[in-house]
């Protein structure tokens, strides 16, 4: 994949994943696409890089987020 | 070991708040998001992790409900599982299913497909039965290891670490075994977009009740659905001597 591509999909993954955002959803896809367009300039393939990496972990928190919400919710549920 | 069976269950979403239906018949499902049993996901997270361990050659997830429990078997296939099979069975029919019924398609399910192994969810959140492991078991007449924490192969079977109260208990199994898995067994995968748009590659082998042969005739009738109680207010007390009064009063001193 490009790296361009690769922003792309990135983007989307971001996009879907914060469709589901307990807080709100709406201010979050929105401050994600307002943090991709503040970059959208930017030219140096080692600094999109970079980029791309944190948009990464970014990800990966976010699904971890999500996963620890949701053990918390059933801990509480039926255990506590 | 080659097959593991898992069984996903299309449930009212955590998050959401349930509310009961004014004539207490159930509860209210209709425009209310829906997910995957949480505990089924874990269920489903093990039988991948066993097939990424080459412990297992396959995985089929088995969900039983209306057309939409197919998007809930998508997203079995996208965290990894082969092939899903959906049992349609909608509206009263639905409603009026019980667990003893779901395991004995299961049983079926687990012979006609000749899988080895079948983990569950230890029970589903919206009428949280945890019956269906268990009667699958006794259906099939194999071993079971319920509420799994921990599950380790070992020499032609299965070590399990089970959850019990206050503390955890070591069992080994044969093969052929039913499992089903507790809340600390894993932390499941998440279904990401592109997982699941490659999940709707893979195959969904769509079944009716009659197809599976099971009665389905309900065994016990819900009289009523209703609430818990609400929390009453709490009041403020203006000093120690009348908080002591108060106490005697409701006899807690």
């Amino acid at each position: 994949m490009s790296q361009k591509n690769r922003v792309i999909a990135l983007y989307k993954n971001l996009q879907y994943l914060l469709k589901e955002y307990p807080a709100d959803a709406k201010k979050m896809q929105i401050g994600c696409k307002k943090a991709f367009l503040r970059n959208k300039d930017e030219t140096d393939p080692k600094k999109i890089e970079e980029m791309i990496e944190k948009g990464e972990y970014v990800k990966k928190e976010i699904e971890t987020l999500y996963a620890l919400k949701k053990y918390r919710a059933m801990k509480k549920r039926y255990y506590d | 070991m080659s097959r593991v069976l898992v069984g996903v269950k299309r449930v009212i979403d955590y998050a959401v708040k349930i509310r009961v239906k004014p004539d207490k018949t159930g509860v209210v499902t209709e425009g209310v998001k829906h997910s995957m049993n949480p505990f089924d996901e874990i269920a489903v997270e093990e039988a991948v992790k066993m097939k990424e361990k080459k412990l297992a050659t396959e995985v089929i997830a088995l969900s039983v409900g209306p057309a939409q429990s197919q998007e809930t078997l998508r997203t079995a296939l996208a965290m990894g599982v082969d092939r899903g099979i959906h049992i349609e069975i909608s509206g009263k029919d639905y409603e009026m299913l019980q667990p003893l019924h779901i395991s004995k398609m299961f049983a079926k399910i687990a012979q006609d497909e000749k899988c080895d192994l079948i983990i569950l969810g230890k029970q589903a959140i919206d009428d949280d039965s945890n019956q269906t492991a268990q009667m699958t078991a006794a259906c099939l007449d194999w071993p079971q290891a319920v509420f799994a924490s921990a599950i380790e192969k070992a020499d032609n079977g299965l070590k399990v670490v089970r959850e019990i109260d206050g503390g955890l208990e070591t069992i080994t199994t044969k093969l052929p075994a039913v499992i089903s898995a507790d809340l600390r067994l894993n932390i499941p995968r998440y279904a990401t977009l592109p997982n699941i748009m490659k999940a709707k590659k893979k195959p969904i082998k769509k079944l009716t009740v009659a197809d599976v042969g099971v009665d389905i005739k309900p065994r016990y009738e819900v009289v009523s659905v209703e609430d818990p109680p609400v929390r009453q207010a709490g009041s403020i007390i203006p000093d120690v001597d009348t908080l002591v009064s108060k106490l005697k009063e409701l006899g807690h001193v």
